[in-house]
């Protein structure tokens, strides 16, 4: 699972124009509107309140909260047969930083046919069958939102592209273009403790692979029933969204460059009712392609992931929720020949257990939630107790916490282990 | 001998021909209530009321399309526009007689479809005082059914029948239901708790004839226990509207036809 790891580098983020989308949009919009004034149009969206206040200790910077912000989503969605505009729009105010910025969270136009359709622009695309581990679902995530205590919508970043879907009898497709390349987002440095093996050297740059045709991230996906079982296979051809380190020199660092290497992942999920509940099953071949024998300690290895999931109904409005993934590197022996002296190895074999537990009460206005990680090889954990109440049709708020720790001070959960947090979500909806 | 035991089990056979079997008035109640037409599509509005008032509303599409017989195999899609926070969702079932159904549920806001484990005996429908099988059914196999008595309510001549599950699978030891002996529709249900007192209502408060089915388009459910009570009305209800197999797909969860939600 690509968690953080020495991701902690203050580079400016390299910001996507978006600028291009939001004027295709607005002008397809107008165009659509004078098209038709019958054509169908909603708003909808929400205003939020969201804050995160760090309990173990300060933050690096100082400062008290994680996440400070207030927000407010519209979502424009018109419709008139073919075609489908649809814009989620937020502007938000972050006290910590003290800005207020704008940010297109999907924009995009819909074309449908009877046996096939087309989705071009900003979506957001989720694949696999995991709970919060993704095999095959190798679209970017937003973790500092994840560890922050944001809601889980804001986990998943959209990506710029175009997905056609084909609906033969026999089976479904997905294709899926994308040509402007997004990394996942980490933790703020300032914000969170995480492991740095090179806390001393300042100088650090971030290299995205520059969209070209040849740099084009392609996208699979062919799904089916399959016995009752709903099964799908997964084809990926582009770059980990994780940035890994090149020191410039390994004995006297300068500098550190950031790179997306390439990868391709081959994959299959399989998802159906069995003993009583919903079984699920996930497998994937990370293809290191810039580093298949192993030896580049700048690259990763090539790996096979796995996860088995089973999630079950006890008694009323009580699901149960348990998944066990592991992570197997290849070339082993390779890696831990050429993995360099100060900078921590990684396990040949990684294993990580998650159990979610969910009640809803009164009349499922309550719920009250739990979701748990414990790598049983590193011996690290995340926990995350929530409660969620709705106190109307329109306002809901949610209470939780975000506690980390155990393992090793660079392994994936124990690296968190200072930024214990507690969080509120306000939200009235509209 | 024979020829003597012949003329009684003649002598006998009409009043067996008139009498209808408990179990059989269930089985065309089940046809009426739930298996009416090829396809059927309702806006459906919910709300929940508790003791003091307090009322919560959950709005949906409901569309349902059966494959085979009258206790056959459903497959049913749910799309719901309230509350706001689950504006967008769609739901969907196929519902198999004698085994548990499957279920999806798309998450808008993730774009996200999973299967969901959920007992249908036990699970409230959306938070109401509806079990997921008060509203897609019950297998008739699962009760042993009697006739208690044929009376009259609210001028329409019914049967009551006690129904009694055959497992504790429910939290009911019985229910009775009084049938419509002309629509076979289940005009009013009471269901009684482990210690023989009644704990659920259920009425039919109007029912309206839509293409020649008599169909309920107003209903409640009462938990006498909690003072709670959900109040449904059926609007826009179609029945034969020609529904396609391709509908009830990952597809169209995704990206819900226009044309049948609204």
């Amino acid at each position: 699972m690509t968690i953080i790891q020495d991701s902690r580098f203050k580079i400016q983020k390299f910001k996507r124009n978006f600028f291009v989308v939001w004027v295709l949009s607005s002008v397809l919009f107008f165009l659509f509107s004078s098209y038709t004034a019958a054509s169908d149009v909603s708003l909808h969206g929400f205003v939020q309140g969201n804050y995160s206040f760090s309990s173990r200790a300060s933050n690096p910077d100082d400062g008290d909260f994680k996440w400070a912000e207030e927000r407010v989503q519209l979502r424009l969605d018109a419709a008139k047969e073919p075609l489908r505009l649809f814009i989620k729009t937020d502007a938000f105010y972050d006290h910590i930083d003290e800005k207020a910025q704008i940010e297109l969270r999907e924009g995009y136009i819909d074309y449908i046919e009877k046996k096939w359709d087309l989705r071009a622009g900003r979506q957001i695309i989720t694949w696999g069958v995991g709970d919060l581990i993704f095999i095959n679902d190798v679209f970017p995530k937003d973790y500092e939102a994840f560890f922050s205590g944001r809601p889980m919508e804001y986990m998943k970043k959209g990506v710029d592209g175009v997905k056609i879907g084909a609906y033969p009898a026999f089976a479904s497709f997905e294709f899926i273009a994308i040509p402007i390349f997004e990394p996942n987002n980490y933790p703020n440095a300032k914000r969170f403790y995480m492991f740095d093996p090179m806390p001393n050297v300042t100088n650090r740059e971030e290299k995205d692979p520059p969209s070209n045709l040849e740099n084009t991230e392609f996208a699979f996906r062919a799904y089916r029933d399959v016995a009752g079982f709903d099964a799908s296979v997964y084809l990926y051809r582009g770059f980990y969204r994780k940035p890994y380190m090149i020191p410039d020199d390994i004995n006297s660092t300068t500098k550190i460059t950031y790179h997306y290497p390439k990868l391709s992942v081959y994959g299959a999920s399989l998802q159906g009712r069995a003993l009583d509940g919903v079984l699920s099953f996930e497998a994937g071949y990370y293809d290191s392609r810039q580093d298949r024998s192993g030896t580049d300690y700048t690259v990763p290895n090539s790996q096979t992931k796995f996860l088995i999931g089973y999630q079950r109904q006890l008694w009323e409005d009580f699901t149960v929720g348990l998944q066990y993934y592991n992570e197997y590197m290849h070339e082993y022996s390779d890696y831990v020949k050429n993995q360099p002296s100060g900078l921590p190895k990684d396990r040949k074999l990684y294993q990580l257990i998650t159990v979610r537990l969910t009640q809803f009460l009164m009349h499922q206005d309550l719920r009250l939630g739990f979701f748990s990680f414990y790598s049983t090889s590193d011996g690290d954990y995340m926990l995350n107790p929530e409660i969620k109440y709705n106190f109307s049709d329109h306002v809901w708020a949610a209470v939780g916490a975000n506690i980390f720790g155990g393992g090793e001070s660079w392994s994936q959960f124990g690296q968190l282990d200072k930024n214990d947090n507690v969080y509120l979500q306000l939200r009235y909806e509209f | 001998m024979i020829r003597y035991l012949i003329f009684l089990l003649a002598a006998l056979l009409p009043f067996e021909a008139f009498a209808i079997s408990a179990e059989d008035v269930m089985k065309k109640s089940q046809a009426a209530f739930l298996y009416q037409g090829k396809d059927f599509k309702a806006r459906v509005m919910m709300k929940l009321i508790s003791k003091s008032g307090q009322e919560r509303i959950r709005e949906m599409t409901m569309l349902r399309k059966n494959y085979g017989e009258t206790g056959g195999d459903q497959k049913f899609f749910m799309y719901f526009f309230q509350p706001a926070d689950v504006k967008d969702m769609t739901f969907m079932v196929y519902k198999y007689p004698a085994k548990d159904d499957d279920r999806w549920l798309f998450v808008p806001a993730i774009n996200m479809v999973r299967r969901i484990a959920a007992q249908d005996k036990t699970s409230s429908f959306v938070g109401s005082d509806f079990t997921y099988e008060d509203v897609s059914g019950r297998d008739i196999q699962d009760d042993t059914h009697a006739l208690v008595k044929e009376e009259k309510l609210a001028g329409k001549d019914c049967y009551v029948i006690k129904s009694t599950p055959k497992a504790g699978d429910v939290d009911y030891s019985y229910k009775l239901s009084w049938v419509d002996k002309g629509s076979f529709l289940p005009l009013k249900e009471e269901y009684y708790d482990k210690k023989g007192e009644l704990s659920r209502a259920f009425s039919a408060d109007e029912v309206k004839d839509i293409k020649g089915f008599p169909t309920i388009t107003k209903r409640t459910m009462k938990n006498l226990q909690s003072g709670h009570r959900t109040e449904v009305t059926y609007t826009k209800t179609d029945y034969n509207a020609g529904i396609e197999d391709s509908l009830f797909s990952e597809r169209y969860l995704k990206q819900p036809p226009k044309k049948w939600i609204e």
